[in-house]
């Protein structure tokens, strides 16, 4: 296996821009990927869905282009997007190589003149726009409160991941044109900012563009905020004891949702809390699945995740259940699967498959330069999250260097935590939720 | 340093040429197709099963039979059981796909290039051994009954099957892949081992590969672990019914199936349209690409960004084998539901009559078809893809180099034919999936005559 890298150069302009660029000229595109380290826990009390409302207004125009920004990029053979989670707002362009100029025009155009062209008529239309997202992706959506009523009762009302990156109804529509305005003010500038051009470019030619296009602009209010740090221990602040949940929703079938909080992005258990998510439920040859859906049948699917975010993570194991059964019967089965875990560890093989797959994923995940995980959004998160955007070979050797006793102790850890217990059933059906849940509260 | 000049955007110099891979073709002693795809990057290769029948081959009586005979294939092969078959794909890190699309089955494998050839003997053994053990059988038939069940809760797959349903009523294109818990109750491990034998003849076949390997290296490798199979002759045409083509007037033009309490109401509007293989394919794309295929479009323009009252909209010509459908797809608050449905059908009907596209729009939809064509060919799952849909429309070998000259050249007059010839506002079918009490009023003044009601679970047959 060849070393795994991304061959990259940093410059940092004085008003603290990052950028990195990395050539690759086997397709005849470009990618902009921008980074700005502001997400929705960065949001004030009662403002809740404000990053993500704003991400929204970033591409109605700013001072010099005042329209909507996908006209000139589509027309140019753009892709465009953007997106906002608890940690960072991501906006990207993958453009036909000769149309570099004209991303990096309107990513600095935004990034230095939005206010001016910011009106409460956008303000408005993108308010409802994303009243409709909300409605669509979370509240007409089978089992789509879940999320939000399992991350309200993991972490507690005060904790940044408290609230869903959606926000609250209410507080979407108290929101004003001001607090989008001091939002831009206090986020979004260079010096907290990441850039990565990528693609059909030569290194020095695009350094020289972006400085063109971006040097001129103001270094922001704030200090520069270093690279993340592993955040507060894993356990801080976690439920004691376990929190029974229930929901009732427009299901056909329940499902139950299990949390604990856990290890941060990067940091220590991190990746160990991966590999026992895929060894628990990656794939046909997982536990999990063989336990519940293979050999039983009492489950119509499972998954398991660690969420690693910048502040902590959360793990989750989401299990529906087949037509007929128990929620009750799947907590038993996950249960004895997790304390097998925590007893004797996984089994060389399970290990062996796990990195494999870890390893491929590694290398398919480079194929593309531009987009959402493409290489330009991998070499910003590393930037951003660690401070090097070469990390990705460390990244890897974080997998590589996870022992089986490591998942073990990690999967003791989970038995030995409080945890969520959210079972999300039919509307009318509560009797069907884990006995002792309480009702959630989502609105 | 020259500042920027901010009084105007800059003007992007002429964009470079696409450089689609050059494909060799070829047969394999065992008749299948073989076409191979030279694609440098990372050391990942795709390999890609396809054969020419799909969905719309169910037998009538056992609708989901195609979709249910795929999802078995990666559950063991006659070596190996359905768990010893994942480990193998797990050691080498190889991601198997399967799928059964209207027209046609792909199966797929992703894998490192060193793994290259063990994953092409895994895929090859999966499409030649698959063990359909009756265990297997019943236990995968149970999960897609369940998921049956879970769609009549999902707005928008209850949405897409009514819509078929009701447009492509007695057509094979009108039921949906996935079938009906009643037919699945039905079929027997033996229904899949026919359907098996009679469809995915190795004839009829075509395996694509793409990366970094050389040609003449897949051309080694596929015929090392294929030649040896005993020849098997395509049986001819498939007796899919698609020739009868034009499906009958549909029995209603609005169908409402009720969602009570809903905060949004889900849409589908359109009706059958036109084939892959339409001369009109490339004017039917800029068409659409002013309507609604692409953010800024007529109808997102209007509906998200002048009146915010949906997350987005888009409209697409479904080509097929046999006409497939046009397509708008949005999701609309629920107050919303009857302006949006009557301005969907008001730019339908405009932009083949009185709203022609104009200069600017003709301009912008051919630029970004055009300009953006070369950021599909950039992985070598998307260069694999591209190879397929050649095949499996029977398209010219040099179609995706025709595509940027084809588009270039159409006109606002051939985008009117085109409009008029194939967008039917008059015809379209309307679905909703909403709050029936609170929408069905103001549906009722859009002159579309009694709304048709449909459930949200499939009726039984």
């Amino acid at each position: 296996m060849p070393a795994m890298r991304i061959d990259w150069t940093r410059r940092t302009l004085d008003n603290g821009l990052d950028v990195i660029v990395h050539e690759d000229r086997r397709c005849p595109i470009a990618a902009v990927n921008l980074w700005y380290h502001v997400g929705s826990r960065h949001e004030s009390p009662g403002r809740t869905g404000l990053a993500h409302l704003f991400e929204h207004l970033m591409f109605e125009g700013s001072l010099h282009h005042d329209r909507n920004y996908f006209t000139p990029l589509q027309q140019a053979g753009a892709a465009v997007n953007g997106s906002t989670n608890c940690d960072r707002t991501n906006y990207w362009e993958v453009v036909p190589a000769n149309a570099l100029d004209l991303a990096l025009w309107l990513e600095s155009d935004r990034m230095g003149h939005l206010l001016p062209a910011l009106t409460a008529a956008k303000f408005e239309n993108q308010r409802s726009v994303v009243l409709n997202e909300r409605r669509q992706q979370y509240e007409n959506r089978p089992y789509g409160l879940a999320s939000m009523a399992l991350m309200a009762a993991l972490f507690p009302p005060d904790h940044p991941y408290h609230r869903a990156t959606i926000g609250e109804t209410a507080d979407l529509r108290a929101a004003t044109l001001d607090d989008a305005h001091a939002f831009f003010r206090t986020w979004y500038h260079p010096g907290n900012a990441s850039l990565t051009v990528a693609g059909d470019v030569d290194t020095e030619p695009a350094l020289e563009a972006v400085r063109r296009h971006f040097e001129e602009l103001p270094a922001g209010p704030a200090a520069r905020r270093g690279p993340a740090r592993a955040g507060a221990p894993a356990t801080a602040g976690a439920p004691e004891a376990e929190r029974r949940l229930r929901l009732e929703d427009r299901v056909e079938l329940p499902r139950l949702y299990l949390a604990w909080r856990t290890p941060a992005l990067f940091a220590e258990g991190d990746a160990g809390m991966d590999v026992l998510a895929h060894i628990l439920a990656g794939g046909k040859t997982s536990r999990l699945y063989r336990a519940l859906v293979h050999d039983r049948r009492i489950a119509a699917d499972v998954s398991a995740v660690q969420s690693s975010r910048e502040l902590e993570g959360c793990f989750c194991i989401t299990a529906t259940a087949a037509p007929g059964r128990a929620l009750a019967e799947l907590d038993d089965v996950i249960g004895a699967q997790l304390e097998a875990l925590a007893g004797d560890g996984p089994r060389a093989e399970e290990m062996e498959r796990s990195f494999a797959q870890t390893e491929a994923q590694f290398v398919y995940g480079l194929q593309s330069v531009g987009g959402f995980n493409g290489r330009s959004d991998q070499l910003n998160a590393y930037n951003v999250f660690t401070g090097d955007p070469g990390f990705l070979s460390r990244d890897l050797a974080r997998y590589r260097e996870t022992r089986a006793d490591d998942v073990r102790d990690l999967a003791a850890r989970l038995v030995r935590s409080g945890r969520v217990a959210l079972s999300v059933v039919p509307t009318g059906d509560a009797g069907r939720a884990l006995a002792g849940s309480d009702a959630a509260e989502v609105s | 340093m020259t500042p920027v000049d901010r009084t105007r955007l800059p003007t992007p110099g002429p964009a470079p040429a696409v450089r689609l891979p050059a494909v060799t073709r070829q047969r394999l002693t065992s008749g299948m197709k073989l076409c191979a795809a030279r694609h440098p990057g990372p050391p990942v290769v795709h390999w890609l099963l396809l054969w020419p029948t799909g969905t719309a081959a169910d037998p009538e009586d056992r609708p989901g039979l195609a979709a249910l005979t795929a999802d078995l294939f990666d559950e063991g092969t006659e070596k190996r059981p359905g768990l010893a078959l994942h480990g193998a794909l797990d050691l080498i890190g190889a991601r198997l796909g399967v799928h059964a699309g209207a027209d046609a089955t792909f199966v797929s494998l992703t894998t490192l290039e060193r793994h290259a050839v063990e994953g092409l003997a895994l895929l090859c053994e999966v499409v030649t051994q698959p063990r359909f053990a009756a265990d297997d059988f019943d236990r995968v038939r149970e999960l897609r009954r369940s998921r049956i069940r879970q769609l009549g809760t999902v707005p928008a797959a209850v949405a897409e099957r009514v819509f078929h349903e009701t447009v492509y009523r007695g057509h094979p294109y009108g039921h949906p892949g996935i079938g009906t818990d009643a037919a699945l109750s039905r079929m027997t491990v033996d229904d899949v081992r026919r359907f098996h034998r009679e469809r995915h003849r190795l004839g009829a076949a075509t395996l694509i590969a793409a990366g970094p390997l050389a040609d003449d290296a897949v051309a080694a490798a596929a015929e090392r672990v294929l030649g040896g199979l005993p020849a098997e002759e395509a049986a001819g045409p498939e007796p899919d019914g698609l020739a009868a083509a034009d499906p009958p007037e549909p029995p209603a033009r609005l169908v409402l199936v009720d969602r009570p309490g809903a905060a949004q109401s889900e849409l589908r509007i359109g009706h059958a349209a036109a084939a892959r293989r339409t001369p009109e394919y490339h004017a039917l794309q800029v068409l659409n690409t002013v309507l609604g295929g692409q953010f800024v479009s007529r109808l997102n323009q209007s509906l998200r960004e002048e009146k915010g009252w949906t997350y987005g909209v888009r409209t697409a010509f479904r080509f097929r084998r046999a006409p497939g459908p046009f397509v708008m797809q949005t999701s609309v608050q629920a107050d919303a539901t009857a302006e949006a449905v009557r301005e969907v059908l008001d730019e339908m009907r405009g932009i083949g009559g009185e709203r022609p596209v104009t200069g600017p729009e003709l301009a912008l939809a051919r630029d970004a078809l055009t300009r953006g064509f070369a950021r599909g060919f950039e992985t070598a799952g998307q260069v694999a893809g591209g190879v397929a849909r050649i095949v499996q429309y029977d398209l010219p070998a040099d179609e995706h180099d025709r595509f940027v000259p084809a588009v270039s050249s159409v006109d606002a007059a051939a985008v009117t034919a085109a409009a008029a010839r194939h967008l039917r506002a008059d015809r379209a079918v309307v679905v909703v999936v909403g709050p029936a009490a609170q929408v069905e009023p103001a549906l009722g003044g859009l002159s579309l005559g009694d709304p048709q009601r449909a459930d949200a679970v499939p009726e039984a047959g």
